[in-house]
């Protein structure tokens, strides 16, 4: 019984990874990277707590799951700062930019 | 386990909705639905207070910090397709979900280990106490480094930095 629930958890992270590996592929918009690494990290969260579940430690997976959605926070805030910052200097969004702010 | 179930495909159709939306704002706003999906499923799995964060930071805070930064950084979702073609990226996200599947599946074969009795506030204060302090100090970190990476440059040193540069030609 309890099983099935962390099987089907386990399925629904499969498939969160593989849209956000997908998304980090197919995009060259910074914005939509930053939207693709998040989905990846929720993914990583899930993992986490359904991991913990399933090896019968559920407060190590739940703390670990605290971190994990901190530190995503963190690089999230800093990936859209870094690509206003970019918009700003290239006028653009794109991730081919980049190379031109090289002097 | 039906709740459940329905829950977490409604997740991964939020998620899907995110990476093919053409505008940058609607693919905000199905992460936050994707977000907000992931914390239910998270407190329905029996983790209410990871639920909390996720709600709280995840849909909250980062669909905040996301509709600001399309705000200043402007609409640009169209014609800006990567380099890798579709072929390649189906081909490398299949080769990732194989390994990661042959990973994972093992670790659902064995039967549940039974529980223990660690409580979830004993493990994040007691256990992992300094990996609690380090989340505190990377948060002031992030806080500081968008601080500075988003500051504008005074415009007096550019008037300055520009008549050096006349006197030295």
């Amino acid at each position: 019984m309890n099983g099935g629930i962390w099987t089907i958890a386990m399925v629904a992270v499969l498939g969160l990874v593989a849209i956000g590996i997908y998304g980090l592929l197919i995009t060259r918009n910074l914005i939509k990277i930053v939207v693709a690494l998040q989905v990846f990290a929720k993914g990583t969260i899930l993992v986490m707590v359904a991991a913990g579940g399933i090896s019968g430690k559920p407060a190590i997976g739940q703390s670990l799951a605290i971190t994990v959605i901190v530190a995503d926070t963190v690089v999230t805030v800093m990936a859209l700062a870094l690509a206003i910052q970019i918009r700003r200097w290239c006028g653009t969004l794109d991730a081919r930019s980049i190379s031109r702010l090289r002097r | 386990m039906i709740i459940q179930t329905f829950v977490l495909s409604a997740t991964l159709i939020c998620a899907l909705m995110a990476i093919t939306a053409r505008r940058l704002l609607i693919s905000a706003l199905w992460l936050a639905g994707c977000s907000a999906l992931l914390a239910l499923s998270i407190a329905l799995l029996g983790a209410p207070e990871v639920g909390v964060v996720e709600l709280s930071v995840g849909a909250g805070l980062v669909t905040i910090i996301f509709v600001f930064a399309i705000n200043v950084a402007g609409e640009e979702a169209v014609g800006l397709t990567s380099i890798v073609p579709r072929p390649l990226a189906w081909a490398l996200m299949g080769v990732f979900l194989l390994l990661l599947a042959w990973l994972v599946v093992p670790s659902l074969l064995v039967p549940a280990l039974p529980r223990d009795s660690l409580q979830f506030w004993q493990a994040l204060w007691g256990e992992r106490q300094l990996d609690t302090v380090l989340q505190v100090i990377l948060i002031f970190s992030g806080v500081l480094g968008s601080l500075g990476l988003l500051a504008e440059r005074p415009e007096g040193g550019r008037a300055e930095n520009k008549r050096e540069e006349g006197a030295a030609s």
